[in-house]
């Protein structure tokens, strides 16, 4: 189902001038209501009256978490602060929390953006979307929240943790949409079956995954054990929030809301703006927020945008599932290696449970990668040789994904430890 | 005659040895054998238990990896010479032995030697044609 047809199947041309119009007015209102903008745009000798084409984008300077961190917590507004209606956080995973900012037309593109989104699940007002996002700071909850009510579809704001509550509910209630990260879906699921809980009794058709890395392999797993369609969200708290794309039906990439979220990708290494179809880091300019305007933010997602028409007859740009980041990718002896691949490689194997874990180290001088991986039935014999043959599978697949010999611990089943947000994969013991 | 086997995964730490056997206890199976298979990694907790399925279902409830497969269960006279008579037969058929543990009743007179083979069946026939008897699990469960 198409939320907004007009929105999201718009000719080439006519985006295209939307969006050139769009980006001259968010970077004037920058410009002239951000003391960042400003001096930044100065230091690098540019003006609003700069931006002619939509290319022109590449003279403005990138924004970083560093540049919204120092801004901390008001510095990045663009309005007075009593147009501000609510206020989200990062996480601050990865150091101290970035505010965004929202008016209250923001929060309306943001219920417009999440609606795209949970229409392409197949949401319509008679569906129960059961919300395991955290509702609070972080934008997960709400969004997905304000996207449901939207459609007038029943939103049930169980927020993230107590399983067995999840459970009880998705049986009672007969939830037909499920969202929350990927990690925690496989974790309802084990617990589901764990119960001995029959799959006619959950009702789910559909569920929005996202604020972690996944796999195709991953989706299917889901897909298996709860016998629904798993669609891959994306977004950021800097930008919006969830809903800076989402997958279609086609599952082959994610639609950007680019009459809203303006994308580019860059190289990683020289910063320079690379063509459709190649591999680099996402960069995103925020076309219509008020409260708090970006101007090509360095996301450090990696990822490829695919301009090519999908046959859902959108015509929002399509970029692959994000497949690691440009900050938290692992150099093993020198080799870039992303915790995704590793996964990739475990999950081509039968049998295995999909709870691992990687922990590197350098004992002497050497970085080492452990893979810690839980041993089930399927894996395990009464025989030392078939068991060790096991694991060198393991590490064979491992090694003819990312390139490098690992250690593949066999441990029992249970004692990865399980999260109910972002799952914890890389233990990086080096003190890099 | 096949006797069922259970093998219990455990990780090389502390105390998982005593968590599965503990476990054993608790329900009050009694081990009538058993082998550990040790890496540097993991070990593999072999057992001969009454109740297979019982006791499989109560480890794997507290979260252990088990599986069941047949072995083979011989007695011989517990003095010199009783298992090279068997491993003889075995050599002779052609037939490799995986692993093997024994244990000696009470009365003392004779061991039980539990076999797995590589193929359990050509086990089976090797040593019935050799004329070794071969013990039901009801023999071994009553030792």
């Amino acid at each position: 189902m198409i939320w907004n047809r007009k929105a999201e199947c718009m000719s080439a041309e006519e985006k295209e001038e939307l969006q050139l119009r769009k980006l001259q007015e968010v970077v004037k209102r920058a410009y002239e209501n951000v003391n960042y903008y400003k001096k930044r745009f100065n230091e690098v000798n540019v003006h609003p009256d700069d931006v002619n084409t939509l290319d022109d984008l590449k003279k403005l300077p990138f924004t970083t978490k560093a540049d919204l961190r120092d801004a901390y917590p008001f510095g990045m507004f663009a309005v007075p602060k009593e147009e501000i209606v609510e206020v989200h956080t990062t996480s601050g995973t990865t150091g101290k929390p970035t505010v965004s900012g929202y008016t209250l037309k923001d929060l309306d593109i943001w219920g417009e953006v999440m609606a795209r989104a949970l229409s392409m699940a197949g949401a319509g007002k008679k569906d129960l979307i059961q919300n395991c996002y955290g509702y609070g700071l972080f934008t997960g909850g709400l969004g997905v929240h304000y996207g449901a009510q939207k459609i007038g579809a029943t939103v049930i704001p169980i927020s993230a943790g107590n399983t067995q509550r999840q459970i009880q509910i998705m049986q009672d209630f007969s939830s037909t949409i499920l969202t929350c990260t990927p990690s925690y879906a496989l974790y309802l699921a084990e617990v589901l079956q764990n119960q001995g809980v029959e799959p006619e009794k959950i009702s789910l058709k559909a569920g929005v995954f996202g604020a972690e890395m996944w796999t195709e392999e991953m989706r299917e797993e889901i897909e298996n054990r709860f016998n629904l369609s798993a669609l891959n969200v994306y977004g950021l708290t800097e930008i919006i929030g969830p809903g800076v794309a989402q997958e279609c039906a086609e599952k082959s990439g994610l639609h950007i809301f680019d009459d809203h979220f303006y994308p580019e990708i860059i190289d990683i290494e020289n910063l320079k703006p690379l063509p459709p179809g190649e591999k680099g880091e996402l960069v995103l300019t925020t076309l219509t927020r008020e409260g708090m305007p970006i101007i090509r933010f360095r996301t450090r997602d990696i990822t490829t945008l695919r301009p090519a028409k999908c046959e859902c007859g959108r015509t929002h740009v399509k970029m692959d599932r994000i497949t690691g980041r440009s900050d938290d990718m692992l150099k093993i002896r020198g080799v870039i290696v992303f915790p995704s691949q590793i996964e990739r490689a475990l999950l081509n194997i039968k049998g295995l449970e999909p709870h691992y874990q990687i922990i590197v180290t350098r004992p002497h001088h050497l970085d080492e990668l452990e893979v810690q991986v839980e041993a089930s039935k399927h894996l395990f014999s009464d025989e030392v040789k078939h068991v060790e043959e096991v694991k060198k599978n393991l590490e064979d697949h491992i090694h003819d994904e990312i390139g490098l010999r690992v250690n593949v611990t066999l441990v029992e089943p249970q004692s990865l430890p399980r999260s109910d947000g972002k799952a914890v994969r890389v233990i990086d013991r080096r003190n890099l | 005659m096949k006797l069922k086997q259970i093998s219990v995964f455990l990780e090389n730490r502390k105390g998982r040895l005593w968590k599965a056997l503990n476990i054993l206890s608790e329900a009050k199976i009694n081990i009538r054998a058993l082998s550990i298979a040790d890496t540097s990694e993991f070990g593999i907790l072999r057992m001969i238990v009454p109740q297979p399925e019982k006791a499989t279902k109560i480890l794997e409830d507290n979260n252990f990896v088990v599986k069941i497969n047949d072995v083979i269960a011989v007695g011989v006279l517990d003095e010199p010479g009783g298992l090279d008579r068997i491993l003889g037969i075995l050599n002779k058929s052609d037939i490799n032995v995986e692993y093997l543990y024994a244990f000696v009743e009470k009365r003392g007179e004779q061991a039980t030697v539990v076999l797995r083979t590589e193929d359990i069946d050509a086990g089976i026939k090797a040593l019935t044609d050799g004329g070794i008897t071969i013990l039901s699990s009801e023999e071994v469960y009553n030792l």
